[in-house]
């Protein structure tokens, strides 16, 4: 179980989340959303320590450890372009490396795993640089399985993918869940998918967290219009709710 | 391709060491070299052939100058790839924090106050040394965690030394031709003493960047991506500018300020073998050492029995080759 307990950040004394509690339990798909600026990404950042913040974030009732007990897959990561998919790969395996030791032949072999769950053995000579947008998002998730870390925190990982490729990937990690128990979370501006893949939303606004629950409490206009302005519907298909733009004026 | 390139680049710096120990004024016989240097390993026993002037000048002029050029390289190589890997700065060399303003203004107050050269290597160290940590110390005061802050006070610090410094200079200006010959940098004052004091220096340095290698390249993923893989990203690049910035500042206090050979070696090598700093570390220390001991022998023979500045000459070869190497190995490797 991951827990945010009472986690507050701050940029130049400006409060940018916080403070928040939230606990993740173990196997459980959190979606995190909310509209630009509510804090989403910031919430990700205090967990792996990249951002500064009062408050605890703690895995199985100790503070977490970043890159063993979590892999953060950001939303914009730097990719040297130069660098060979297979190696970028096996960087996730840092964590489980003292700072003058090498890779084993189990970090190779952990790092192949993760190459062929995501398709990617043909490519695993590739440099970076000459990925597509698809394919470089398969590269970053692969190198966040390669961790084996028991909680995945997903910042955007579909916002580069067309609809198709951004099911395919959120399927790969979906199975992921079911067959290794991995906790999922996953801060996303694409509400519908985020409804369909979580098994509980939270709202954040502001940097606070405003409202929590089940897809279809959550995916409501009136949960969603005070945040996300009045340009949005919500249809109710059989699969669960489908938030879709709206024009403000009907030029 | 590793122990390809290593075995390459090893002969590489035999065949430079050798060149280096045989041209000169005095032309001494590359087989006579070769059994004379033979002859010094233990249980070996081999009649070189030197007269006693030419085993002098072998040993007490030739290899020095050699060795002393191959430690030198070696270290400016070795510094700048660390500097480019720890800052992700390609244009990063091993003066980016003010080392060589820092010892530039040191050895000229050597010069200036003192007129006494013992003292001109150790105030250079204490220069070179001094300002980095006040880089340090500015760069940490503005924002703890970016690199960038590191850069631009290491500008400011650099700006500040090179005033004082110019200001020193221009009041006294019958040291002026002391002053500049040290900067463009020579490795023609030196005897066996100056590179004992030196090796140590280089000698941790590269153990610690040979082992911070795998490290360089997580950071390549940027410090917020290193720092949720684990890494200390503040603690390692501490370790890494220390330990380049020692060995930079011991190099430069006994060579003066050799330019070009921490950026351009770096590149080559990288243009060469491939983006990893398990590759460049330890091939940037040969290269480097090798195209020191080549651009000395340049530096030392063209306008005979004058000497260029070993400076020029780095530049004047290496920025050529740098551009060659760029245009032949342009895109993704």
């Amino acid at each position: 179980m991951i827990s945010w307990d009472q986690v507050t950040v701050q940029f130049n004394g400006h409060t940018a989340v916080g403070p928040v509690s939230l606990s993740v339990a173990e196997g459980e798909w959190v979606g995190v959303i909310g509209p630009n600026g509510a804090g989403k990404s910031t919430l990700m950042h205090a967990a792996v320590g990249s951002v500064e913040y009062s408050g605890l974030v703690s895995f199985d009732h100790r503070a977490a450890r970043a890159g063993l007990d979590i892999a953060w897959m950001p939303q914009r990561p730097v990719l040297p372009d130069d660098m060979g998919v297979g190696d970028y790969v096996l960087l996730g395996r840092t964590p489980h490396l003292t700072y003058l030791q090498a890779e084993s032949a189990h970090d190779v072999e952990t790092m192949r795993r993760a190459l062929q769950r995501l398709d990617l053995v043909d490519l695993a000579r590739r440099p970076l640089g000459t990925l597509s947008g698809g394919e470089a998002q398969r590269a970053v998730l692969a190198r966040a399985l390669a961790q084996e870390a028991p909680v995945l925190l997903l910042d955007e990982p579909t916002a580069s993918l067309d609809v198709g490729h951004a099911v395919e990937v959120l399927d790969v990690i979906d199975d992921l869940r079911r067959k290794e128990g991995l906790t999922v979370v996953f801060a996303a501006h694409d509400l519908t998918l985020a409804g369909r893949f979580a098994d509980r939303l939270v709202l954040m606004s502001e940097g606070r967290l405003v409202v929590e629950g089940p897809p279809a409490e959550v995916l409501t206009e009136a949960v969603l219009k005070p945040h996300y302005g009045p340009s949005i519907r919500v249809l109710n298909d059989p699969d669960g709710p489908v938030v879709v733009p709206m024009r403000s004026t009907n030029a | 391709m590793g122990w390809k390139a290593l075995t390459i680049s090893m002969i590489v710096v035999g065949a430079s060491a050798l060149l280096g120990s045989v041209v000169g004024a005095a032309g001494l016989e590359p087989m006579a070299v070769i059994r004379a240097l033979l002859d010094l390993i233990p249980g070996v026993d081999l009649e070189s052939g030197l007269s006693e002037v030419q085993r002098n000048i072998l040993f007490e002029i030739r290899l020095p100058r050699v060795v002393l050029g191959a430690i030198v390289g070696g270290v400016l190589a070795v510094a700048g790839a660390a500097y480019q890997g720890v800052f992700r700065n390609p244009l990063a060399d091993p003066y980016l924090l003010g080392v060589a303003a820092g010892a530039g203004l040191g050895a000229t107050f050597a010069f200036v106050v003192t007129e006494d050269t013992t003292w001109l290597a150790p105030l250079a160290f204490v220069g070179g040394m001094a300002a980095v940590a006040v880089t340090y110390a500015l760069g940490r005061s503005v924002g703890r965690r970016s690199a960038t802050s590191l850069i631009l006070a290491g500008v400011a610090v650099a700006a500040f030394a090179t005033a004082f410094q110019t200001y020193l200079q221009q009041r006294n200006v019958d040291t002026f031709r002391e002053v500049y010959a040290w900067i463009l940098g020579r490795l023609n004052t030196v005897g066996w003493g100056e590179i004992v004091g030196l090796l140590p220096y280089a000698l941790v340095a590269t153990i610690v960047l040979f082992g911070a290698r795998r490290l360089l390249d997580v950071l390549s993923i940027g410090d917020d991506e290193a720092g949720a893989l684990g890494v200390r990203v503040g603690r390692v690049r501490a370790v890494v500018i220390v330990a380049a910035t020692l060995a930079t500042a011991a190099a430069v206090s006994v060579s003066g300020l050799i330019g070009f050979v921490g950026i351009i070696v770096p590149h080559t090598v990288r243009l060469l073998f491939g983006w990893s700093y398990r590759v460049i570390i330890p091939l940037s220390v040969l290269f480097g050492a090798a195209f020191l001991m080549l651009a000395d022998i340049v530096a030392r023979t063209v306008v005979s029995p004058a000497e260029l500045p070993i400076g020029v000459v780095t530049a004047f070869l290496g920025a050529p080759f740098f551009l060659l190497v760029l245009r032949t190995m342009k895109g993704p490797t």
